[in-house]
């Protein structure tokens, strides 16, 4: 009761808060609205009419699709090489230790810290100074650095949990490596790389910056968009495939949230 | 009689430090084995070796006769009760009983009863589909036996595993442990660093001290007829008398040792010998007293029966004991 009082905030403060919600998140309504005008050259408002054809205009259009699908496509192949290589890397450093494991620990994060632009810049002059084309593998490649980290993020985190003890136990009950990572690692840390390789897809399909830089003349998803919003034709659609967007990265950030919350209570030493 | 656990001058060393030095032990089959001394002596590598967590550095290790070194944990008969139980969180307490016949590729039916009877045999029954982390510490304790006894392993490693327990259920472990070694006749080693659990449990003691042993024998000759200062000291607290004493006692070699309970403060009997000093201080154990008792400078423990009245701090006393109760100690 008493901390009730105490806790009670003062009615300017619930406006302020409420205020810079509505501000970061009623645009994305309007994104949303505005994929349902009757007018398609400007964002006039109120929208004239309401209206669901662009729906089935967007569905019809093959330059969506082809973006949509190789979006989903690098980003698919982007996590699951983040996935392996991520794993394997907090493997690494968590459960050994060798000269310059800290060093490595760093490297590896360091990608996500660097600005998108650096690391974009500095792949296409690697791929231009090696002479690889651009091609669906160098989009791949551009968003596999930030995908890893995520991974490993996560991973790492969780791979510390695991008391030592627990592999060795499994090792000397007769598990050989495959089996303990099969039977005791993977359970344990399962959660983890579910998250992180969710939050990887979302990253990496909604990624514009690197992308830019190491697609050539192929458009993700994003960059399909960053170009409709140029050539004002239809311009509805573009709020449909937003709303597919949101919709594709939201779902799987909110999972990996529902699944860390609370992993607290996997993989705790058995004292 | 078959050798279980063969060391032949096995060392190892991480860099410089010497974990283990040099350690040759034969361990017979059916043995209770105790590897005993501080943290840093070096017992615990031992484990670890016949375990197959460590490789040797140096020297051979032989396991019922066969090549230990190279042979990884999962292919030997060998199995690890842990010092933190190190019991998989995530599986039921059937499924980590059973976890080892699981990897093996024993039938789900099978691995279930055997995995039921091991649970019976450490008196946890009906345990089975509880969590690691709902068990009490004793349980989980009994839950890791059951989980390596449950492969009928040729030897059995544990760990300190009673270091986590209070004592009165300590005291009740160690029966039961002793017992269950009695009835399924498996080797048993055991490191710890509780000298009385040494004493009480295991048939022969080795003790470390530096990554070497310094003794290696039945519990009442380690106690008894300490080789070493170190193990004098170690193992229940014996008096070591200094050269000076010893010479005055006629012995040749420059320390002896002589347990506290082996003294009396009286006049000595026929053959006995005598030493004379003053009560330095006393203190009330239960059942005995203990009184310091200094004589030319050495502090000499007495464990005095409590029934006997304790003479004063600064009083002078003579203290007694049987010839045969000093025993010389080759070493410094």
């Amino acid at each position: 009761m008493r901390s009730d009082r105490l806790n009670r905030s003062p009615m300017g403060l619930k406006i302020a808060a409420a205020a810079g919600l509505a501000f970061l998140h009623l645009p994305i309504l309007l994104i949303f609205l505005y994929a349902f005008t009757t007018e398609e050259k400007s964002y006039q408002f109120p929208p004239p009419g309401l209206t669901a054809q662009w729906l089935a205009v967007a569905w019809n259009r093959p330059d969506v699709w082809a973006a949509l699908t190789l979006s989903v496509k690098v980003a698919s192949i982007a996590t699951a090489m983040a996935l392996v290589l991520g794993t394997l890397c907090a493997a690494a450093v968590s459960q050994t230790r060798f000269f310059g494991r800290e060093t490595i620990s760093l490297l590896v994060i360091l990608p996500i810290a660097l600005p998108g632009i650096i690391t974009g810049i500095a792949l296409r002059s690697a791929f231009s100074m090696a002479d690889i084309p651009f091609s669906f593998w160098t989009i791949v490649l551009g968003h596999a650095t930030f995908c890893i980290v995520v991974v490993y993020n996560n991973a790492v985190a969780r791979f510390r949990r695991i008391s030592g003890s627990l592999i060795e136990a499994s090792m000397d009950l007769g598990a050989d490596g495959f089996q303990t990572f099969r039977y005791i690692i993977l359970p344990n840390i399962g959660t983890a790389l579910l998250a992180g390789g969710m939050l990887a897809f979302a990253l990496s399909f909604d990624e514009v910056i690197v992308t830019t830089f190491t697609a050539g003349q192929q458009s993700t998803l994003p960059i399909w968009m960053l170009e409709e919003l140029i050539r004002p034709r239809q311009r509805p659609v573009t709020n449909v495939v937003a709303m597919v967007v949101v919709l594709v990265t939201f779902l799987p950030i909110l999972g990996a949230y529902y699944l860390t919350r609370d992993g607290d209570q996997i993989a705790g030493a058995g004292k | 009689m078959t050798t279980a656990v063969l060391f032949d001058n096995v060392s190892r060393h991480f860099g410089a430090v010497r974990a283990v030095d040099g350690v040759n032990l034969e361990i017979a089959e059916g043995e209770f084995f105790a590897m005993l001394g501080p943290s840093g002596s070096g017992k615990t590598t031992c484990l670890r070796l016949m375990a197959g967590f460590e490789q040797p550095t140096g020297g051979h290790i032989e396991i019922f006769g066969e090549t230990a070194e190279g042979v990884p944990p999962y292919r030997r008969s060998v199995n690890t009760v842990f010092q933190d139980y190190a019991l998989f969180p995530h599986l039921s307490i059937l499924d980590n009983v059973a976890y080892g016949l699981m990897v093996k590729g024993v039938n789900r039916e099978e691995r279930r009863k055997a995995a039921e009877d091991a649970l019976a045999m450490v008196k946890l029954p009906g345990y089975g589909t509880r969590r690691p982390g709902q068990l009490s510490g004793g349980q989980r304790q009994r839950v890791a036996l059951a989980r390596a006894l449950v492969n009928k392993p040729k030897v059995l490693l544990l760990d300190e595993p009673l270091g986590a327990l209070d004592l009165k259920l300590r005291e009740q472990m160690q029966e039961e442990l002793k017992s269950l070694q009695k009835s399924l006749g498996i080797t048993f080693v055991f490191v710890t660093h509780d000298q009385g659990e040494a004493l009480s449990m295991a048939d022969r003691i080795a003790v470390f001290n530096d990554g070497r042993i310094q003794q290696l024998g039945r519990p009442e000759d380690v106690y008894k007829q300490p080789k070493t200062r170190f193990v004098a000291d170690f193992v229940g607290s014996s008096n070591v008398l200094p050269p000076k004493l010893c010479q005055r006692l006629g012995l040749k070699t420059p320390f002896a040792s002589l347990r506290p309970e082996a003294i009396a403060i009286a006049a000595p009997a026929d053959g006995a010998l005598s030493l004379s000093g003053t009560v330095s201080a006393h203190s009330f154990l239960g059942a005995v007293n203990r009184v310091v008792v200094d004589v030319d400078g050495a502090r000499v423990a007495v464990a005095s029966p409590a029934a006997l009245a304790v003479p004063a701090v600064g009083s002078p006393v003579t203290i007694s004991f049987a010839a045969n109760e000093l025993h010389p100690m080759e070493d410094a």
